[in-house]
């Protein structure tokens, strides 16, 4: 029991650090960004490339080396996502849901088989592996990556939601979620923002790529495309466009599908998670936290 | 002003003076055009390779036909038509295996198992916004997969081998030559069914549906009636495509139906051009074969594919063969024929294209209504 | 004998915001009736309510004296009631024709088989469509190009087109929201005539409009509106003198003018 609530909160916080990417986005440009499950892949392969250039890397020295590659991941897969905004994303503002929707699942596809164009269509094994002792905690194996990781996750969770609330970049990003047009005319540099959100919502996903790197120990070039729809259920689940609605869905939903697969069995968890997401959006659109939105006719 | 161009960058169409090429386009004729040339293929290359490949490319534009009712016409967002086709190709597949049942005897079960499946998956997520839509259905295109591969009724990840050939009234249809054809046939049918649709009643309802739902709405369209319409046509015609994959085949298995999959049909709808069937055609042959010609490439070739979905949603949105917004202008009751304000086509050339459409339209009366086919 | 709509004790809310708070008012087949009032008085609220968008908190809409509160645009249309919007919503890229087409669904006449077969059915009704079509552009006066997206006409073309779809609705209860807004003179003066024309076809016409002079001239009641409910009923010439309604207006003489430019800009973009 309590070995299944710490895998789903482990899972979960993974989740949670890509759905607040893609809640990001929405709750600013109201865009269902589908290539954010592919940043967080493309962060697992910068971190890969990263670190088999270095060469062995002594185990003493893994932690701290993992550190700096997913410092610098974070702004190389912050800075690609601010170029896919660029390039695929800002010229379509404005247009039909339809078009840009489509042009997102075009931006997945570029960088999912540019990735298998460059790196190659097998897995690649993960040149750090995180090992450590496991210890009992209250009956539950827990091991010490898991502990690390999960430390991580929530440090960048906690940081981001502190900038957020508290700095003026923050009030700008949740006054263009309220009122874009308004936010315009009071003086907030619009696009400057969009280019914020996205860099820090690529470089959650990237970073997330590189800690699941880390501790499964193997890529591949389509492993964003499952864990972004999950993501993106996590998000609708605690609301999409809403900050901490993303983070406790995601641990909400690593929860679930930790009790679901455990009841189902494991080949079920997908469809277990999808239906989970389909059963919300049906039932409960605005997810946990989120606000009711009237549309105006 | 686009009297040379080729057929890549055809004009843009709307309100604009028809070229001689652009009027080659809408020629009702070049349906008939097309299925000459599908019937020709095989009397100039009739290896096996070749009418694998052909056969391929048909049943892919079967499929984009049946996406272009759901995103082209009603502007649903599909992310996973795919499932559709997996449900057609299984039930095809596991009908005919049961009972030994010719292939083509299993068209009521598929025809019943993908009506169902578009109303499961429609019902709920239809109400959605649209773009919600759109993930869900990816979700439901990987639900669909994941199940083929778990269940044992579907042969799990190994899928289901030795599905029986086509067979007409005790004709053997299932060498490769005699397959195409009939795959050509069975197409042709559809897909002039899809453009008689889009040309309908249901077909303007889902336009209105398209454009602005409010004010559908507001006309009285009962606008999720009408997209659950959208969505069951379009299940029908994925699950025909495969079922005609099934037998194509004779064995399927759950990787036929991944995410790449679906998104190669949408790719042929949206770069051959939304609503309009015979780009949508062209856009189906030209996704199924280059693949073909790109094989060196690997999956470069998906990268290339990313970047012009990309590209076209950018600089031209409405496809390579957009939709036409025009039609035939017959003078009203009391009307005095003046176009005082045509929205800035020239004088000259509006009179031109009127009396043409005028003659057309005495050659073929009450065809010739809906903006494109 | 019950008028053809019935609008009681109606209140909507948006959040804690009272957008409408106990309207009631009625109006008469062959007659016109104005709801007017300053911005915000939750005219549009009303009308959105009435054809179903919005859900009411509390009250009643009956149309020919059916309960209709609370029930789905389409379902409201179906029972006879058709409507304009205040910022156009047009079908744009779709051609004149088949704008005023989508007002036509509701005459059937052919199914999905029909279409398929292209059966006797179908052409027939095919070329109903396109009859009725030109009958009521020509009805409302239209007299640009036909076979056009709509996208490309002039800002009055596009408001007489989407008068066209709604009249092709042949509905009982007509319901324009601001139909002169954007509008020049001697448009405006066309719209009086075609309310007229429309009024003589015996349905009931509910109009919101801010230019005085129009509400004054064609309307045989008008409704004030201010903070979610009626303050007067009655003819222009009653409402005029009435205090409540001076007050309701007092020092906003530019008030309408100003509004209206501001949708025509809306409607344009």
């Amino acid at each position: 029991m309590t070995q299944l609530l710490w895998n789903g909160l482990f899972v979960g916080s993974f989740y949670a650090l890509i759905a607040l990417g893609y809640s990001m986005v929405y709750g600013i440009i109201k865009l269902l960004n589908f290539a954010h499950g592919d940043l967080y892949m493309l962060g697992a392969f910068i971190g890969y490339a990263m670190l088999s250039s270095v060469g062995v890397i002594p185990a003493s020295m893994s932690i701290t080396a993992l550190l700096i590659v997913l410092l610098l991941t974070m702004i190389i897969s912050g800075g690609i996502g601010v170029g896919i905004e660029r390039l695929a994303y800002r010229p379509l503002r404005g247009s039909p849901r339809l078009a840009v929707l489509i042009t997102a699942v075009g931006a997945s596809f570029t960088l999912e088989y540019g990735v298998s164009a460059i790196a190659g269509p097998n897995p690649r094994v993960f040149p750090v592996r995180l090992q450590g002792e496991t210890f009992d905690i209250l009956g539950a194996r827990v091991s010490a990556p898991q502990i690390v990781l999960m430390v991580i996750a929530v440090l960048l969770m906690l940081s981001l939601n502190s900038y957020i609330q508290r700095t003026s970049m923050g009030r700008a990003m949740r006054a263009i979620a309220l009122d874009p047009k308004g936010s315009l005319l009071m003086g907030i540099n619009v696009n400057k923002v969009i280019t914020w959100t996205f860099f820090i919502g690529s470089a959650l996903a990237g970073a997330a790529g590189v800690m699941a790197g880390a501790y499964y120990g193997k890529i591949d070039f389509l492993m964003g495309f499952i864990i972004g729809l999950k993501a993106f259920t996590a998000a609708v689940i605690g609301g999409i466009g809403n900050i901490k609605g993303a983070m406790l869905g995601g641990l909400l939903l690593g929860l679930l599908e930790a009790f679901g697969s455990q009841w189902l069995g494991g080949e079920w968890r997908d469809v277990f998670t999808f239906a989970v997401l389909i059963a919300f959006l049906t039932l409960k659109p605005t997810g946990l936290l989120g606000e009711r939105v009237t549309e105006r006719v | 002003m686009s009297e040379n161009v080729d057929s890549s960058t055809a004009p843009r169409l709307i309100g604009k003076p028809a070229s001689v090429v652009s009027r080659l386009f809408e020629s009702k004729q070049l349906g008939w055009a097309g299925f000459a040339i599908a019937v020709i293929f095989p009397f100039l290359v009739a290896n096996n390779y070749a009418m694998n490949i052909a056969t391929t490319a048909v049943i892919f534009i079967l499929l984009a036909s049946g996406l272009n009712i759901v995103v082209g016409y009603c502007g649903l967002l599909d992310l996973g038509y795919i499932a559709f086709m997996a449900v057609g190709a299984y039930t095809a597949g596991i009908v005919s295996k049961a009972w030994e049942l010719p292939i083509l005897f299993t068209i009521p079960a598929v025809l019943l198992m993908t009506v169902l499946a578009g109303l499961i998956i429609g019902a709920p997520t239809l109400r959605l916004r649209s773009d919600y839509l759109a993930i869900v259905t990816l979700g439901f295109g990987e639900i669909i997969r994941l199940t083929a591969n778990n269940l044992t009724i579907t042969g799990g990840p190994s899928g289901i081998y030795g599905i029986p050939g086509v067979e007409l009234f005790g004709l053997d249809l299932s060498s490769p030559v005699m397959f195409y054809f009939f795959c050509v046939v069975v197409v042709s049918l559809l897909v002039l069914g899809s453009a008689r649709l889009g040309k309908s009643r249901l077909g303007r309802a889902w336009r209105f549906v398209r454009e602005d739902e409010d004010a559908a709405e507001a006309m009285g369209i009962h606008t999720y009636k009408v997209k659950l319409a959208a969505y069951i046509f379009g299940a029908m015609w994925g699950g025909i495509g495969g079922m005609l994959f099934a037998a194509h085949l004779s064995a399927i298995s759950p990787q036929s139906f991944v995410f790449l999959q679906s998104a190669l049909v949408l790719m042929a709808v949206v770069l051959g051009g939304m609503g309009n069937t015979r780009g949508v055609v062209v856009g189906a042959v030209v996704i199924s074969l280059l693949p073909e010609f790109l094989r060196d490439m690997g999956n470069l070739r998906y990268v290339i594919f990313g970047v012009v979905l990309i590209a076209v949603m950018v600089l031209r949105p409405q496809g390579f063969w957009p939709t036409r917004a025009y039609e035939p202008e017959k003078a009203g009751p009391d009307r005095d024929g003046h176009d005082q304000d045509d929205g800035g086509s020239g004088p000259g050339a509006h009179g031109r294209k009127r009396s043409r459409r005028e003659h057309r339209k005495v050659t073929s009366s009450g065809q010739e209504r809906g903006e494109n086919a | 004998m019950s008028p053809l709509l019935e609008v009681s004790d109606l209140q909507i809310a948006f959040g804690g915001v009272k957008a409408v708070n106990g309207l009631s008012f009625s109006a008469d087949a062959g007659e016109i009736v104005s709801v007017i009032g300053p911005n915000g008085a939750g005219k549009t609220s009303a009308f959105n309510c009435i054809t179903g968008f919005y859900k009411p908190v509390s009250g009643h809409v009956k149309v020919d004296g059916k309960d209709i509160t609370g029930k789905r645009p389409a379902v409201i249309a179906a029972t006879g009631v058709t409507r304009t919007f205040q910022n156009l919503r047009l079908f744009p890229d779709l051609t004149v024709l088949d704008n005023v087409r989508g007002g036509m669904h509701l005459y059937g006449g052919q199914n999905a088989l029909d279409a398929l077969f292209h059966t006797p059915r179908y052409r027939k009704s095919e070329e109903y469509f396109t009859a009725e079509a030109h009958r009521w552009l020509d009805f409302v006066g239209y007299k640009g190009g036909r076979g056009i997206p709509v996208r490309n006409l002039a800002y009055g073309q596009q408001r007489q087109v989407e008068m066209a779809r709604a009249m092709a609705r042949k509905a009982k209860l007509v319901l324009l929201d601001e139909p002169g807004a954007g509008l020049n003179h001697s448009e405006k003066r066309e719209l009086l005539e075609l309310c007229r024309k429309i009024r003589d076809l015996g349905a009931a016409v509910v109009l919101i409009e801010h230019d005085m002079s129009v509400v004054m001239e064609v309307s045989e009641r008008v409704v004030v509106m201010n903070f979610g409910k009626e303050i007067a009923d009655g003819t222009p010439a009653e409402v005029k003198k009435n205090p409540a309604v001076i007050e309701a207006y007092l020092g906003k003489e530019d008030e309408p003018e100003r509004g209206a430019d501001a949708q025509k800009e809306e409607g344009e973009s």
